[in-house]
């Protein structure tokens, strides 16, 4: 027995070390983090940010130094405060509160004390800076915006916060990080790869010699220079015509499915996003819930098309084989249905044909037309179903996977929407249920990089490219092949020649309702489009004034443009939408406005008032408490 | 000198080749621990690593010394050599040189020399001597009071030196008393002190005191058919509470803060990674770095970095468990073990009991060192200032470790030629 005793607890000691010892070294992991942090300082080399330039090669955007006074709380001595704060030109309390703040996130980590200073300043503290321990200026690249618009699609720069650093761990606390637009999209090609360099250090926070010799550091890869599809000038155009409204303009090159212009109103100037103010200045945009100038409207807006879909109509109408270019329709200022309240139309020729029921926006005749389409099946919902495929082909109801990081859906109803909607099967529903659709405005939402898409295919006789905003990475010298793939849509190329020759009446006969914004020497295919809407005031519904849509490619043949316009509360398609695409189109085709009147009445034309009215708290008159009537037409010299 | 019967190849080789082993990896470790780039020359004196070389050199003639000595040379001349290292332990106070606030060291010019180290040796030999001699009766309490005594005195001087860590080194002679046939009740008693020692600044004193008044009358009801003697409950009962008011009295008014700080972090019940429990946190982190085989020599970040304080003496373990992980470290652990089984095993074959009894202490010795010490590097002990065997950086220690272990080499290889 006596002898056992220290034989049993040198065994057990030992036991309990190498117990202890696996608990360490192979269990419990976070050690291993801890003495990274510990000995190795990581110094990182900053590549330069790729710069971006527009279709045209003028450069948008590029780069400017910046220095950024930094601190590691745990190794300042006690300095001159009041000096420091006169060479910053800052008060000492800022000074002592960023310091403390600083101090108590973690004291051996670097923290930015002052961001952003000027070229100047920074000189003038370099040479002072040895006299303060524990500070350091930091050199980093911020963003040089050369022009004053495209925010929403350019995007911003900012540091990191913590979750994107747990998403992605190549980012570091204080990183610069692409947010929005194709400055996110384009993040990895832009930012390059950062260098990274390690140093052994010593408990007094001392470099002693490179990390392992060097072996395991590495050198910046440099970020890569883009080419945008954007026409900067056109760009540029597109948002001073939008100044005081909201909505937007998008324009893409069919032949290529290329963005030519992505106009989001009300915009703001890219710049306010850079250096010390960006902070302040995004809050205070963010805090703007009314004009939301942060809200993309033209990616992320979901509007009904309006009238614009009636193009759609037919072609579906024609595939579907339920009706020919003959096929005559009688309207007498509406189509009527089981009794029910009619679907209204305006006064103009009766009745009409394919071709003529476009130039003229014939509520009647898509009504019929869309009624025989989904009738052609045994079930509404088989018709629905079939519909709905037609229009999934025109890139609709579901994201359009363009190279922008926002966007919508869209809706394009299917058949079990009714079902639930309408509680079936215990209730049935027909086709008149859903007779809103015919004329895009039933259940229908689009965004306007929709519209525009199935305007571009309509252009192309029944194919498009994906919309895309990249043109070339520098030393790439390619695309993602997703926009080289030719996507066909479910409509025969037969088809769409009616159609466009419909669109192109709208300009072309005295009562289409574009006839007074044709160009000179242009054939334009276009669509007018009002569309109703409402919001909800203290859970009321209140409707507002009408919605001003507008679709057009141009030339008729061989089209260079096409275009979406979106203006809300516009009051109707021609009067905002229409001016502004037809403006657009002349710009981008010949360089410049001929049309003069167009233009500048869409430059001194506001919508504020129009927007302040439901934020008066009383009651207010719609669509200038107008009925729109042949007679105020007449007046006002132009057409619906 | 030499008996001249013996051949070299009749020592311990197992024993030697663990020694070579652990000092080889030992040396190792000092040269990671205090390598400087800066110095170029190795034969610097400036660096650690060539001191310990020279202490190794030097040791390894002490060492054939040793062998080469009569073996009864021990035997015969241990009290006075016991004398002599009480002498120097005492004239430590009117001559020592105070290093880190310790007057522990006689100072030749650079050169220091730590006699606690060698008491260590003197009072195995002492304690042996007397505990094998024919007279000596360990089952008698007059005996066992001088055995204490033997053992008390070089601790209670090197106490107040202070060098609580060195002194508690002496709590390995129970190891050899115990084996001599010392009553169990020491054994219980001891246990029950360190155990309700730690209960105590725990729970604190009230609930102790419950705790053991409630265990007695358990006990008692359920010996009661036997008739337990009443005031030997009481006796206990009293004792055990007593016990632990004083040690939370001493614990409050006698230790000083940083001792109250270095219990507290070892029992969880504070937290700082910063001051106090900075050394056993760095020292964790050093170890979690190695991971299974290491950084390698001399890549360890924490090790190269210096961010282990007293990395080359006390906490020289956690440079072997970041530069070598766990296969190292667990190498090193496996080899003590080994050294002090086989110091065991070989002191249960002494025919001579002197050799036994000096066996035993040196297994004990060696134990609490190792124990004491690698639990103190993992984070399992509070911080006990005492070196690892033959590891750590210091003449003193290696020397003193050296010829603690060499004397019973030199005994047991005489075994045989007894009688």
């Amino acid at each position: 027995m006596r002898k056992l005793l220290l034989l049993s607890i040198v065994l057990s000691t030992g036991l309990l070390f190498m117990g202890r010892l696996f608990y360490l070294q192979i269990y419990d992991t976070s050690a291993v983090i801890k003495s990274e942090n510990n000995a190795i300082k990581v110094v990182y080399d900053y590549p330069q940010r790729g710069h971006i330039y527009d279709r045209n090669n003028q450069l948008l955007v590029s780069n400017q130094p910046s220095y950024d006074l930094m601190a590691i709380p745990q190794d300042i001595k006690p300095f001159d405060t009041l000096g420091l704060c006169k060479l910053l030109g800052i008060e000492k309390e800022k000074l002592l509160k960023e310091l403390n703040r600083a101090r108590r996130r973690a004291s051996w980590l670097p923290a930015v004390i002052v961001p952003t200073m000027s070229t100047e300043d920074y000189a003038y503290l370099g040479e002072q800076m040895h006299k303060y321990e524990g500070f350091y200026i930091q050199k980093r690249s911020l963003r040089d915006y050369q022009i004053d618009f495209g925010a929403n699609f350019l995007g911003y720069i900012q540091e990191v916060n913590q979750s994107m650093i747990k998403k992605d761990p190549y980012y570091k606390s204080g990183d610069l990080i692409g947010r929005q637009g194709v400055e996110q999209q384009y993040e990895k090609v832009l930012r390059g790869v950062k260098g990274v360099k390690r140093y052994q250090k010593d408990r007094f926070n001392r470099v002693i010699a490179p990390y392992k010799e060097g072996k395991l550091d590495t050198l910046p890869v440099a970020g890569r220079n883009i080419q945008l599809t954007i026409d900067a000038e056109l760009q540029k155009y597109g948002e001073e015509l939008m100044v005081n409204k909201r909505g937007g303009i998008v324009a893409l090159e069919p032949a290529t499915g290329e963005i030519l212009a992505l106009v989001a109103a009300p915009n703001y100037d890219p710049a306010l996003l850079v250096g010390r103010e960006r902070s302040k200045n995004y809050t205070q945009l963010d805090a703007d819930s009314i004009a939301k100038p942060l809200f993309d409207r033209v990616l992320q807006g979901e509007y009904p098309p309006g009238s614009p879909f009636k193009a759609l109509t037919s072609l579906i109408a024609l595939q579907e084989g339920v009706v020919s270019t003959e096929n005559k329709v009688y309207c007498n200022g509406g189509y009527r249905y089981g009794g029910k309240k009619p679907l209204g139309c305006h006064h103009h020729k009766s009745p009409v044909q394919l071709i003529d029921g476009i130039a003229y926006s014939c509520n009647s005749y898509f009504a019929s037309v869309y009624r025989s389409t989904i009738d052609k099946y045994n079930t509404p919902q088989e018709g629905i179903e079939s519909w709905r495929k037609h229009l999934a082909s025109f890139g609709l109801g579901n994201f359009m996977g363009y190279d922008l990081p926002t966007g919508r859906k869209g809706l394009i109803p299917n058949a079990k929407m009714y079902n639930r909607s309408y509680n079936y099967p215990t209730y049935r529903w027909g086709t008149t249920a859903t007779i809103s659709n015919a004329i895009g405005q039933g259940e229908v939402l689009m965004t306007p990089m929709q519209m525009v898409n199935f305007t571009a295919a309509i252009a192309n006789r029944g194919w498009f490219y994906k919309p895309h905003i990249i043109k070339n990475i520098s030393g790439v010298d390619t695309i993602p092949s997703k926009y080289k793939e030719k996507q066909v849509t479910t409509i025969e190329p037969k088809h769409f020649e009616p159609v466009i020759e419909g669109l192109n009446n709208v300009y072309n006969y005295s009562g289409g309702t574009a006839n007074f914004l044709k160009v000179p020497g242009i054939e334009i295919c276009g669509k007018t489009g009002t569309a109703e809407n409402s919001i909800r005031i203290d859970g009321k519904r209140v409707d507002l004034t009408d919605h001003s849509v507008f679709i057009a490619f141009a030339p008729k043949d061989n089209p260079k443009i096409a275009i979406a316009v979106f203006v809300e509360n516009g009051y109707w398609g021609a009067r905002f939408g229409g001016r502004i695409a037809s403006v657009m189109i002349e710009k981008y085709l010949k360089g410049e406005v001929t049309r003069k009147d167009l233009e500048n009445w869409v430059l001194t034309h506001s919508l504020e008032e129009e927007y302040q009215k439901p934020l008066l708290g009383k009651p207010f008159p719609i669509n200038d408490g107008k009925r729109i009537s042949a007679k105020f037409l007449a007046e006002e010299n132009q057409e619906l | 000198m030499s008996t001249g019967s013996r051949s070299v190849g009749s020592f311990d080789w197992a024993l030697i080749l663990i020694y070579l082993a652990l000092i080889s990896i030992g040396w190792l470790s000092i040269y990671s621990a205090s390598y400087n780039p800066e110095i170029e020359n190795f034969f610097s004196l400036e660096n650690l690593h060539f001191k310990q070389l020279i202490w190794i050199g030097l040791g390894f003639i002490i060492i054939t010394f040793i062998l080469f000595l009569d073996s009864k040379f021990f035997e015969r001349f241990s009290s006075l050599i016991y004398v002599v290292a009480i002498l120097s332990l005492l004239l430590l106070f009117p001559l020592g040189k105070n290093i880190n606030g310790a007057t522990s060291w006689f100072a030749f010019g650079s050169f220091t020399l730590q006699p606690s180290e060698f008491a260590k040796v003197a009072t195995a030999l002492a304690l042996a001597k007397y505990l094998s001699d024919i007279q000596t009766n360990i089952k008698t309490l007059r005996d066992q009071l001088r055995a204490f005594l033997i053992i008390a005195i070089p601790a209670l001087v090197i106490i107040p030196q202070p060098d609580p860590g060195s002194a508690l080194v002496y709590a390995a002679f129970f190891f050899p008393l115990y084996r001599e046939g010392i009553a169990a009740v020491y054994l219980i008693l001891g246990a029950s002190v360190v155990t309700l020692f730690v209960l105590t600044l725990l729970f604190g004193p009230l609930y102790i005191a419950l705790g053991v008044v409630g265990i007695a009358i358990l006990f008692f009801l359920k010996n009661r058919k036997r008739r337990p003697s009443k005031m030997l409950y009481l006796g206990i009962i009293l004792s055990c509470t007593l016990f632990s008011f004083s040690v939370n009295y001493i614990f409050e008014n006698v230790f000083q803060q940083r001792h109250r700080d270095r219990f507290n972090i070892v029992l969880g019940k504070e937290v700082d990674t910063q001051s106090i429990g900075y050394n056993t946190r760095q020292s964790e982190i050093a170890i979690g770095n190695g991971g299974w085989t290491g950084q390698g020599f001399l890549q360890g970040t924490q090790t190269t970095g210096k961010f282990v304080p007293e990395q080359d003496t006390d906490y020289i373990f956690s440079a072997v468990g970041e530069e070598w992980g766990f296969m190292g470290s667990g190498l090193v652990v496996v080899l003590f073990v080994l050294l002090i089984l086989r110091i065991i095993q070989l002191s249960e074959k002494q025919k001579n009991e002197f050799s036994r009894i000096y066996g035993y202490s040196v297994a004990g010795i060696l134990f609490i060192h190792f124990a004491v010490n690698v639990g103190m590097v993992t984070g399992l002990l509070p911080t006990i200032g005492i070196p690892l065997p033959f590891f750590s950086y210091g003449g003193s220690g290696f020397w003193g470790f050296t010829i603690l272990l060499f004397i019973f080499i030199k005994l047991d290889g005489n075994r045989v030629n007894e009688w």
